[in-house]
């Protein structure tokens, strides 16, 4: 295998590292966009890609290797074009996440962090991914499928491999390849940022509830110390 | 009765709450006009007599830590927003920045403004992609429309910001750590002192904070500090994310003033879930010791807490029912604590390593009673001894739970196995038996 990328290739990748590094005053901390940017050529982390984040950065391999082991994101083989990430850390596990991680281990007859031979689909447990209100939860290429079941999962991950549209529950209309979503995590947008709800069910619960009853924080006009207080024309509406 | 507060979540319904349109149409961005007419230090003073401790868990006042940065270092300065919200069960950071990422671009700008500082990054965990697309989409609009670059609303303040996308790994929320990453480097604590605010990222004086409490800025300066402590108690002052999650009917955010009860905000959930009772619960997150029904009426502020031997935290409310096996859930948070470990100092490093072992073989009923003695030996080398805290929130839930449910254990020793049924635990177990979906299901 080449431990160098071909020159069209690295040719490209070169105008994108440039815009990378120009983001920052020093420009090693542009390592990690860096690293997502040759995921998002090959798919994971090769070794022509290390090459080629070293190259940018006046690193060596070795020291480009230290840091791209240590971050689970990065990936050291190939992925399906649909990296599905079950939750699996306490609270998501024993609502069901467990069961959910079985199920589609079972259904792919894949292990952890392995994929379909087709290459369309892999699987892993994640650890808690901010989301527990709305367990368990399911990632794809780190899009949110909340308030999963075993059969909602089954069905996501035969929908993915059908090739037909999914669409996470807070998240863009449609979900990009694993590819796509490691571009934008090196700092490139896809334009998607406004599709999608704002909100999802349990985020506004205690809104709705504060609404319903009439809560709200206290009058501003109400805490100033410096006017005079007990006016009720103080509270003029915002 | 405590009641709810929503003031970083008030425009959530609106669904346009995400865009600069939306966010002005609701009082968005005039704060900001009103601190660029303020005088930096009179800035800092005001969030320190709000009295606004940090929402990323340690509860640092964040106006004194505003106030550390030295004076006379020739450095440039840098803000940087924790946005890498990887504790277990914490989930308020990712919906504030989903629904409303503008009221963080503005608390930046105020905040960067107040500590004079003319870059700031915003470290985000990789894995929430949405959340990058919005914050930078937010970010994007702020620039378009002057509130970020050069000489910003005529005031001569110039600013950039940078989101950053981590890169998977729950240290990095560290601050140190999380300084290492943005340098490039693996995420490693550093030695303390020198702090952040002396020497951060590149060495220069540095301002680190959540992203809760740096959202918490613009409001505080649009009603007043007199109007924050107004809200929440003396030491614990303001509004915060409650953040319920588990078994209960209505899990969600509630945004509340500190001081509020597990009581209260179950009776605002709607309970736990049918049928069921409450077991176990975490305050602030799977690093604070776990809490039972006996702290149902525990103020919910940094010091009844911490009184009550936990820690307010994230106020990650994590519950379980009676289903619940607290020995595979605390088994599981270690197994994270294992695998997050930075392997920087013996302790962690190992010390969570020979936890998940010997708390796998109680699970199973492999384990003795001496097994207990070994885990509360190995937290002993834990709890004060680590580099950092992440060692000592491994031994949380460990030492808690062992206070707490000692005869639980030793009932998996005796049993030779695990006495509850996992199943009962799941969202679907009180759901309609399978046969009756069936015809759905063949449809
Ligand atoms: C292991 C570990 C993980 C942490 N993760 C986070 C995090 O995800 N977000 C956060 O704001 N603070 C996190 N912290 C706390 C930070 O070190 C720091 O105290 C905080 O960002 C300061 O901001 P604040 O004063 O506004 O709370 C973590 C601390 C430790 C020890
Ligand atoms: S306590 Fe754990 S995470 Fe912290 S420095 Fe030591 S090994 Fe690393
Ligand atoms: S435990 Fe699964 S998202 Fe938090």
């Amino acid at each position: 295998m080449s431990t160098t990328f071909p020159e069209d290739v690295r040719a490209r990748l070169e105008v994108d590292a440039k815009e990378i590094i120009g983001r920052y005053p020093r420009q090693r901390s542009a390592l990690l966009p860096l690293l997502h940017l040759v995921q998002a050529e090959e798919g994971y982390v090769s070794a022509a890609g290390i090459r080629f984040c070293a190259d940018q950065l006046g690193l060596t391999t070795a020291e480009v290797t230290a840091v791209a082991t240590f971050y689970t994101m990065y990936k050291r083989r190939p992925t399906g074009d649909y990296h599905v990430g079950v939750c699996t850390n306490t609270l998501c596990a024993v609502m069901g996440g467990d069961e959910i991680f079985a199920a589609l281990k079972e259904h792919l007859g894949v292990g952890n962090d392995e994929a379909t031979e087709d290459g369309r689909v892999s699987v892993e447990h994640i650890e808690c991914n901010a989301a527990c209100d709305f367990a368990p939860v399911v990632m794809v290429n780190w899009e949110f499928f909340d308030n999963q079941t075993p059969e909602s999962a089954r069905r996501l991950v035969d929908d993915l491999r059908l090739g037909k549209d999914v669409r996470p529950t807070r998240g863009p209309d449609r979900l990009c390849t694993w590819k796509e979503a490691s571009r934008i995590l090196a700092g490139f947008g896809d334009g998607r940022g406004t599709e999608g709800v704002q909100a999802g069910g349990p985020s506004l619960e205690g809104l709705r509830l504060a609404r319903e009853r009439g809560w709200a924080a206290p009058d501003p006009a109400a805490t100033r110390t410096a006017p005079a207080e007990g006016d009720g024309d103080e509270g003029s509406a915002k | 009765m405590t009641t709810l507060t929503p003031v970083l979540s008030a425009n959530w319904d609106r669904a346009d709450s995400f865009t600069l349109e939306g966010y002005r149409a609701t009082g968005g961005y005039q704060a900001l006009r009103t601190a660029l007419g303020m005088a930096p230090d009179t800035l800092v003073d005001l969030v320190k007599a709000s009295g606004l401790r940090g929402r990323g868990g340690a509860g640092f006042p964040t106006g004194m830590k505003w106030g550390f940065l030295p004076k006379d270092n020739p450095n440039p300065r840098y803000l940087v927003v924790n946005a890498d919200e990887s504790e277990p069960g914490t989930c308020k950071d990712v919906p504030l920045l989903l629904a409303n990422p503008h009221v963080l671009v503005e608390g930046v700008i105020i905040s960067a403004y107040a500590i004079r500082s003319s870059q700031a990054f915003i470290y985000v965990r990789g894995e929430v992609l949405h959340v990058i697309r919005r914050l930078r989409h937010a970010v994007e609009e702020a620039r378009a429309a002057g509130l970020i670059g050069t000489d910003i609303l005529g005031s001569g303040f110039d600013l950039d910001v940078v989101v950053h996308a981590g890169a998977g790994a729950y240290i990095c929320g560290e601050e140190t750590a999380l300084l290492d990453s943005l340098e490039g480097y693996r995420g490693q604590p550093r030695l303390k002192p020198p702090f952040p605010a002396v020497a951060g990222l590149y060495a220069s004086p540095t301002v680190v904070n959540n992203v809760e409490s740096i959202a918490s800025v613009p409001a505080i300066v649009a009603n007043g500090a007199e109007w924050f402590t107004a809200m929440g108690t003396e030491k614990s002052a303001g509004f915060g994310f409650f953040s319920l999650s588990g078994h209960v009917t209505r899990p969600g955010q509630y945004e509340a003033p500190l001081g509020i009860t597990l009581r209260e905000l179950l009776d605002m959930a709607g309970g736990i879930r049918a049928g069921h009772r409450l077991k176990f619960w975490t305050p602030g997150g799977s690093s604070t010791p776990i809490f039972t029904e006996e702290h149902l009426d525990t103020p919910l502020d940094f010091e009844s807490v911490g009184a009550a031997g936990s820690m307010l935290g994230t106020r990650a409310l994590q519950i379980f029912d009676e289903t619940t096996c607290v020995v595979r859930a605390v088994g599981r948070w270690i197994e994270f604590y294992a695998h997050e470990s930075c392997g920087k100092c013996t302790p962690c490093r190992e010390g969570n390593y020979w936890m998940v072992q010997v708390l796998d073989r109680l699970e199973h009923g492999q384990g003795t009673e001496a097994d207990l003695d070994k885990l509360l030996d190995i937290c002993d080398n834990l709890l004060g001894r680590s580099f950092c805290a992440l060692g000592d929130g491994a031994a949380s839930p460990v030492m808690s739970s062992i206070k707490h449910f000692r005869q639980e254990y030793i009932d998996h020793v005796a049993q030779g196995g695990c006495p509850f049924d996992h199943r009962k635990s799941t969202v679907w177990a009180d759901r309609a038996p399978a046969g009756a979906q069936a015809g759905e299901e063949e449809r």
